[in-house]
């Protein structure tokens, strides 16, 4: 059950994209996400799918594997898409009772829509790329940049670090706990909202407890080695920028110049406005 | 209860590039009212099948009947019924304990089962008192207060309570100190001798499984190698120490021992039978 969760985890192929470096990974999505809310007609989401096509061929990740992706977003797309389409005053194209469906409302849900699924498909290729550990350095080095955030960045990055390391620890606890407490009869499946809210009692304590156990296992070790900080404390493999960086940078700012030119085209495709 | 195991084999993460196959057609049939001990290398499949038993793993293929009946064709309601007859210790079953007192925790299988109060206090006392601890004295303490050898006794206590008549023990004496590990063995015996309990014991240590049991299932790579009376597995000694695994200590002295002395008996796995095989050879 908890196995289906596809989104932050890593799938390793050892293409090319997984061995860029974290930080053009990171800017190249960051540029992506910004174009993905500057881009303004159907010319546009067209040419982002086929970067995203591109890219997913290039990282060799099973096309199933990012869909399960969007599977656990279906909900919050289609309330997007469900507001959109009956709030958005303008032309009326169909009534369905009280409720009526613009051609604005069409245009503006079709791109909600598109917008969040590329958007989820586009960050999920990063994570799924990005082994946790590259992404917090990746992130460290991002985090320089951005006044007052820059004096925490070491700290930030090592509590992300720990963080992604914890989750699929305490994943397997809980599958062991769940398991452990099933096997003196206790029931998950079934029962009301309620009882079953209850029921969740005999899995949070223990786990609480075994994560309190393991942070303060964790800071005892670290402790141990003289850990102290981001003070003067250097790297065992540093970030550096390889050729095929540089040739990715060059792609992203061709990406930025596609998708600029896309929201002139005037001539329009499907919608007419 | 008699367990049968049929063609079963799992593999965890199907179709993801972690996929792993943990179990490859097992097997076994355990008989019931019998004491079997299951030991293998870290990683052998010993907990993934013995997960199997009382459905908390579905199998990716193959089955398991418990007396006679397939127990992954039964409903979500059958199946809860199938786990008080089947109690399951896990490894380190103390990370399990939740409760603010030692009764209500070991209450907890109990009434699960749906128990009347009167019912679920007499077992709780019973198998309080089973696991070799002072049911006054601790029923109203926290769990959380208690020791690692007091804590490991009433999380077996919580599974003794719902009266299972199959017990599967996974590791129960892992990191406890020697006179833990004798007092929670020999209680495991008992069960085994006075209710009839048919007993499934998973450990590391041959001492232990050589004493107590009536068959070994040895485990490698998701497959069974043996399963065997002590007598015949601990013959087979380039075997066992070939997937990672030994005999006791004492059988290998036996075996040395044969070089001097080519009459004494090799087929030996505790102490007690070694001292009378000595003497008996030493004076013959």
């Amino acid at each position: 059950m908890l196995k289906d969760v596809t989104i932050g985890q890593f799938y390793p192929t050892g293409s090319v994209i997984h061995k860029l470096d974290p930080r053009t990974k990171i800017l190249f999505t960051t540029a992506y996400i910004v174009m993905l809310f500057c881009i303004n007609n159907l010319w546009g989401y067209l040419a982002t799918f086929l970067v995203l096509v591109i890219v997913t061929l290039i990282s060799k990740i099973p096309v199933g594997y990012i869909i399960r992706g969007i599977k656990g977003l279906v909900l919050i797309i289609l309330l997007t898409v469900t507001l959109n389409l009956f709030m958005t005053p303008g032309n009326v194209v169909a009534a369905l009772g009280p409720f009526n469906i613009t051609l604005e409302g069409l245009k503006t849900a079709t791109f909600m829509a598109l917008r969040l699924i590329f958007l989820i498909v586009g960050t999920s290729i990063m994570t799924l790329t990005t082994s946790p550990l590259d992404l917090t350095d990746g992130m460290e080095w991002c985090m320089r940049f951005i006044p007052f955030v820059r004096r925490y960045a070491h700290e930030l990055s090592m509590m992300m670090s720990i963080a992604l390391r914890f989750i699929p620890t305490l994943m397997e606890e809980t599958d062991r706990i769940m398991k452990a407490q099933k096997a003196r009869g206790a029931n998950f499946e079934t029962g009301n909202i309620i009882s079953r809210a209850k029921n969740l009692i005999p899995i949070l304590i223990p786990l609480f407890i075994s994560a309190f156990r393991r942070a303060d296992e964790l800071a005892t070790a670290m402790e141990a080695r003289c850990y102290r900080g981001g003070q003067n404390r250097t790297r065992m493999k540093q970030l550096v920028f390889e050729n095929r960086d540089r040739v990715s940078f060059v792609l992203m700012f061709m990406m930025i110049g596609g998708l600029i030119l896309t929201t002139m085209i005037k001539i329009p495709l499907i919608f007419p406005i | 209860m008699s367990v049968e195991i049929r063609n079963l084999s799992h593999i965890y993460s199907k179709g993801s590039p972690f996929e792993f196959q943990a179990l490859n057609n097992i097997n076994v049939t355990i008989e019931d009212g019998s004491f079997i001990g299951i030991i293998g290398h870290t990683g052998s499949g010993k907990s993934t099948l013995i997960q199997h038993l009382n459905g908390l793993l579905t199998p990716t293929s193959g089955t398991v009947l418990v007396d006679g009946e397939d127990i992954f064709n039964k409903k979500k309601s059958e199946m809860i019924q199938l786990r008080h007859h089947i109690g399951l210790v896990f490894q380190y079953p103390e990370h399990q304990l939740f409760e603010e007192t030692v009764q209500k925790d070991v209450a907890f299988g109990p009434k699960n089962q749906g128990l009347s109060e009167e019912e679920v206090n007499n077992r709780v006392r019973q198998s309080i008192k089973m696991v070799g601890l002072n049911y006054d004295e601790v029923k109203d303490k926290s769990p959380f207060e208690l020791s690692g050898g007091q804590m490991r006794r009433i999380a077996i206590a919580g599974v003794l309570a719902m009266e299972p008549s199959v017990l599967i023990l996974d590791e129960p004496t892992a990191g406890l100190d020697p006179r833990g590990r004798e007092e929670i063995l020999a209680q495991i015996k008992l069960l085994h001798t006075q209710k009839k309990m048919t007993v499934i014991l998973v450990s590391h240590s041959m001492e232990d499984i050589g004493r107590l049991v009536e068959k070994i299932l040895v485990m490698n790579a998701g497959e069974v190698v043996f399963y065997d009376s002590p007598n015949r597995v601990f013959t087979e000694i380039e075997t066992l120490e070939s997937i990672g695994l030994a005999v006791p200590e004492v059988t290998y002295l036996m075996k040395r021992l044969k070089i001097k002395y080519p009459e004494i008996r090799e087929d030996i796995f505790t102490v007690e039978a070694a001292k009378d095989e000595i003497l008996k050879v030493i004076r013959g």
